[in-house]
Order: structure tokens, then C-alpha cells, then sequence
């Protein structure tokens, strides 16, 4: 019994002696590697072009970071894993420490931050609707007694079942298996409106075959705010994070990132998704914060 | 330990819409045991009248027969529902409007019944030929002859794999969430997303599969004892 204790008491010290140093710089700086979680397809901000290559507003931002944590660190080298997650994967991933940070499209909300950690947010998305430009539809009561499609796996199926409710309104979902299975239903006239993130509706309207077909309409349902994902519960991680983003807002680096993801034409195939920053992300770049949905109010 | 129990206690969080994720769940169950059930009753139907035109003498009939089964079988079931869904109703215009549950359950019953009809036809064929000839022999027509002699041993001897079929079909039936069908996948990745708790959405629904593909085994199993002979078996070569 009495060794048992001293193992614990012993046991006890090493984890005190393990939390003063930040657990994931101190396994970077060991190992020189870092595993950046990345999405195959979340529009601008984090998406593959093929070959395990990984890019968008986000991935830039993260390697902006990651260089001056190496810097920082002193290391010679500092070599990037970079790991595809999918939204149902990603927050399990981060919390094993199979990836040290997420670079994708991951809303910060209080559910999530029991379990993990955000840096600054450096984007806002705004839910909203898109329409055939010849349906008439101009606003969210426009869409009583109509078929709306969003997709399964998002948000923003809660974002309406509460809409809903609190409105009275009466209509059908569809729910889309992906972003772009749902823009079909909307395509095809199953649906009258495709309810989705802005970007995400902005840059399949730009892909589809005739733009101009379709339009963008109505009030913001709802705003997300979007964030780079960390491990919970490792402030001097989370600081050597912030730090950089906050040095890129402050000069402005972001905002010209920002440009050149979403106003300038990207690779693969060149075009532009066309998509000025809105003034809720603008806050965000001017007053350095993390706070989680919850605390965002739509104005009406 | 406990905070592992304590964790599904989600479950009984309200979704926003006025219902617990419980509630949510147990009708997506019911979703995935209605267009299972629906799917299957299809496939027995087509799979079994397709299986048995195959081992008809017309070679035109069971040219057909074997058409169908090779269509159904070898074209992956996803993208058949995506065909029964996009593509079919834009060539016929008054599908545009049929639910999207009957279109699913067709497209899963005849992906199966392709199955069932390869299984029926190999069960009629493993029966000796002088039980069709001494059938007809006796007077019986065709017909006859595949209603009370044919059949019902074939039948015998296709038991255990129909059981998997019907398994898989619940399995399978997973599709339907491509198809905007609220059923057992669609809620793991929906609730899992709106709750960040993946791991107790999954798991929840694994075991909800898991017991209903079960209880189709024993059922079967139940069928499979009563359906056989006291003596000796019949029905091999």
C-alpha cells in the first residue's frame, strides 16, 4: 500500500512537472514534426489539390504560424505532416494527439471547446440562402410551404430545425449527403433553396454551369465562428498559436491572404469564388477573440 | 468508467425541434426497419419471379432473366439510387414527385432482388431433373410443377443464404441517407456533428444495426427449423 502511494505521489509530480512545459511544442521540438489536420474539399479555406498537396486561407495561415513557432523554437527544420480529416474524425484526432493542430473549417461552439481548444477566430461565415434566380423567393419568408436542402452533417440543419420552430414557418428538408450533392437538389428543382455557409454556396454557384441562374438572398440566418482547432488545455501552445495570427491582423497580412484566397482565382482550375470578407470577420480580425457561436447574435 | 456512461447522457439533450436525440434516434430506426422491410418485401417478390423465368426452357425468357440479374448485380448500389433519384426523373417527369422512401426501397429491393434471383435459380438447379420430369409426367403443368414440387424444396435449400441477403439488405439500406431519408447513418453523422459526441452516435447506432441484422438471423433460424424435413433431406443430387 505504502509503495503504491509513493508511486501515485510520484506519478502525481511527473504530470505537474510535465504540465509547466507545453506538451505539444515540447514533442515538436523533439521530434522536428508537426501533423497538421487538413480537409480535402472545405471551399477556399483548406482543400487538396491531389497528391497529398493541401491548401486554402487556413493551411496558408497555419504555415505562417508553424514557421514562427519554428523559429521561435529554434529548430534547424521543421517538417509538416499533413493529415486529411473529415468532420467526424476531427475533434477524436486532436484529442489522441494524432494531429497537433487542424487547419479546416471547425466552428467554435461551446460543445466542442468541453473538449478541445481554439485559437483566435479569423473568419466568420454567415449562413444564408441561395436560390434560382428565377424563383422570385427574396427571403426567408419566402420559403414557406417550399422545399429547402442543406446538408447532412452540418450545423446548419440545427441552425433551421431552430428556425423553424421559432418562426412558425412550414416547409420541407432535403438533406444532401455532400455540399455539392445538395446544390444539385436545388439545380434539379427537388428544392427551391440550398441553405449553406456563404462561401460554400458562393463557390458552387461560381462552379455551376450558368452562375447567373442562380442568386444569393435574404438576411443572414446565422453567423459561425471559424477557427484553427488545438489541443485542450495547452495555453502555451495556444499562446505560440495566437501570437503570429494576431501580429498577421495587426499588420494586415491576413486580410491580403484573404484576398488572395477569396477574390483572386485559385488553383486547380483558376476561378474565383468572388467573396469579399464580411464586417463580422473584419471584427474579428480587429478585435483578436475566441469567443464560441453562442455569444455571436444575428441582427435582424 | 463512469464518465464514459455519463457522456450518453446526450442522448437525452434536446435537438432544438422540441425532441431528445433518444427520440431522434429511435425514429431513425424506424426509417432504416421501413425501408428495410419494404426493400426486402420487393426483392422477395422480383427476385423469386426473375429467378425462376432464368431456369424456364425459353431462351428468351431466361435471356431476360439473366439480364436483369447481371444490370442489377454489377452496377454499385449507390450510384443506382443516385440513377432512381437524379436521373431517372428528369427523363420522366411524373417521378418528380413520387417520395423519395419509395424510390429508395424500389432501388434497394431490385439491387437485391438480382441477389435473391441468382440464389433462387441456383436452389431450383441443385434439384435433381427428374423431379421437373416426373412432375410433368404426372400431369402437372409447369406451373404445377414449380408450385408444389420445385419450389418449396428449392426453397429449403436457399434458407441460409436468403438469411444474409435479408441481413445485408438492413445494412445496405444505409444508402438511403444519400437520398435525404432521416435513417440510422444520417442521424450518427447528423447528431454526431450537432453534438460534437461522434464516438456515442456511432456507437449507438453499430448496436442498433447489429440488433436488428440479429434478430433477422434468428427469425431465420426459427424458419430454417420449421421449414425442415423430419426424415432424410431432399433436394441433393
Amino acid at each position: 500500500m505504502k509503495v503504491f502511494a509513493v508511486i501515485l505521489v510520484s506519478l502525481l509530480m511527473l504530470n505537474v512537472a510535465f504540465a509547466a512545459e507545453s506538451k505539444t511544442l515540447k514533442k515538436i521540438k523533439d521530434s522536428g514534426v508537426i501533423t497538421m489536420g487538413v480537409r480535402e474539399s472545405s471551399g477556399a479555406l483548406s482543400y487538396t489539390l491531389g497528391n497529398n498537396k493541401y491548401v486554402g486561407y487556413h493551411v496558408e495561415i497555419c504555415e505562417k504560424v508553424l514557421a514562427t513557432i519554428q523559429k521561435n523554437l529554434g529548430l534547424k527544420k521543421l517538417e509538416i505532416k499533413y493529415v486529411p480529416v473529415t468532420s467526424q474524425n476531427r475533434m477524436p484526432l486532436i484529442q489522441n494527439g494524432t494531429i497537433d493542430i487542424e487547419c479546416g473549417s471547425t466552428t467554435n461552439n461551446i460543445a466542442r471547446a468541453k473538449d478541445v481548444s481554439f485559437a483566435v477566430t479569423t473568419f466568420v461565415e454567415e449562413i444564408r440562402i441561395a436560390v434560382k434566380a428565377s424563383s422570385g423567393i427574396t427571403d426567408i419568408a419566402g420559403l414557406n410551404k417550399k422545399t429547402i436542402a442543406t446538408t447532412t452533417g452540418t450545423t446548419t440543419v440545427q441552425t433551421l430545425r431552430k428556425n423553424k420552430k421559432a418562426t412558425g414557418l412550414e416547409f420541407k428538408e432535403l438533406y444532401g449527403k455532400d455540399h455539392s450533392d445538395a446544390f444539385l437538389l436545388l439545380e434539379s428543382g427537388r428544392a427551391d433553396a440550398f441553405i449553406m455557409d456563404g462561401t460554400i454556396l458562393a463557390g458552387n454557384i461560381a462552379r455551376a454551369k450558368n452562375p447567373a441562374d442562380f442568386k444569393i438572398v435574404g438576411d443572414v440566418l446565422s453567423v459561425e465562428p471559424i477557427a484553427i482547432m488545438l489541443p485542450k488545455d495547452d495555453a502555451e501552445f495556444k499562446k505560440a498559436v495566437d501570437e503570429p495570427i494576431k501580429a498577421m491582423m495587426k499588420s494586415g497580412e491576413i486580410a491580403k491572404l484573404w484576398d488572395k484566397w477569396f477574390l483572386k482565382p485559385i488553383p486547380p482550375t483558376n476561378t474565383k469564388v468572388n467573396m469579399p470578407a464580411n464586417e463580422n470577420t473584419k471584427a474579428a480580425w480587429a478585435t483578436p477573440n475566441e469567443k464560441p457561436m453562442e455569444e455571436y447574435t444575428v441582427k435582424n | 468508467m463512469l464518465d464514459i456512461l455519463k457522456s450518453f447522457e446526450i442522448f437525452l439533450q434536446d435537438t432544438g425541434g422540441g425532441e431528445t436525440y433518444l427520440q431522434w434516434l429511435l425514429q431513425a430506426w424506424g426509417w432504416t426497419l421501413a425501408v428495410s422491410f419494404a426493400a426486402w418485401i420487393v426483392a422477395i417478390i422480383v427476385g423469386v419471379t426473375v429467378g425462376v423465368l432464368r431456369t424456364l426452357p425459353n431462351r428468351y425468357i431466361a435471356f431476360i432473366g439473366n439480364t436483369w440479374t447481371e444490370i442489377f448485380r454489377n452496377i454499385p448500389l449507390l450510384v443506382q439510387i443516385f440513377i432512381w433519384y437524379h436521373v431517372v426523373p428528369s427523363l420522366f417527369l411524373s417521378l418528380k414527385d413520387l417520395p423519395s422512401f419509395a424510390l429508395v426501397f424500389v432501388g434497394l429491393g431490385l439491387f437485391t432482388s438480382a441477389r435473391i434471383a441468382e440464389q433462387v435459380k441456383a436452389g431450383i438447379e441443385s434439384l435433381s431433373k427428374g423431379q421437373l420430369q416426373a412432375s410433368l409426367a404426372l400431369g402437372l403443368t409447369r406451373t404445377q410443377a414449380y408450385r408444389f414440387v420445385l419450389l418449396p424444396q428449392a426453397f429449403r435449400i436457399i434458407v441460409p443464404p436468403l438469411t444474409s441477403e435479408s441481413m445485408s439488405i438492413i445494412k445496405n439500406s444505409s444508402v438511403a441517407y444519400a437520398v435525404s431519408i432521416s435513417e440510422l447513418t444520417m442521424f450518427a453523422m447528423q447528431a454526431g456533428e450537432e453534438t460534437a459526441k461522434n464516438i456515442q452516435m456511432f456507437l449507438a447506432t453499430t448496436i442498433l444495426y447489429a440488433v436488428s441484422a440479429l434478430a433477422v438471423n434468428e427469425i431465420s433460424k426459427l424458419i430454417e427449423r420449421r421449414m425442415q424435413f423430419k426424415t432424410s433431406r431432399v433436394g441433393a443430387k
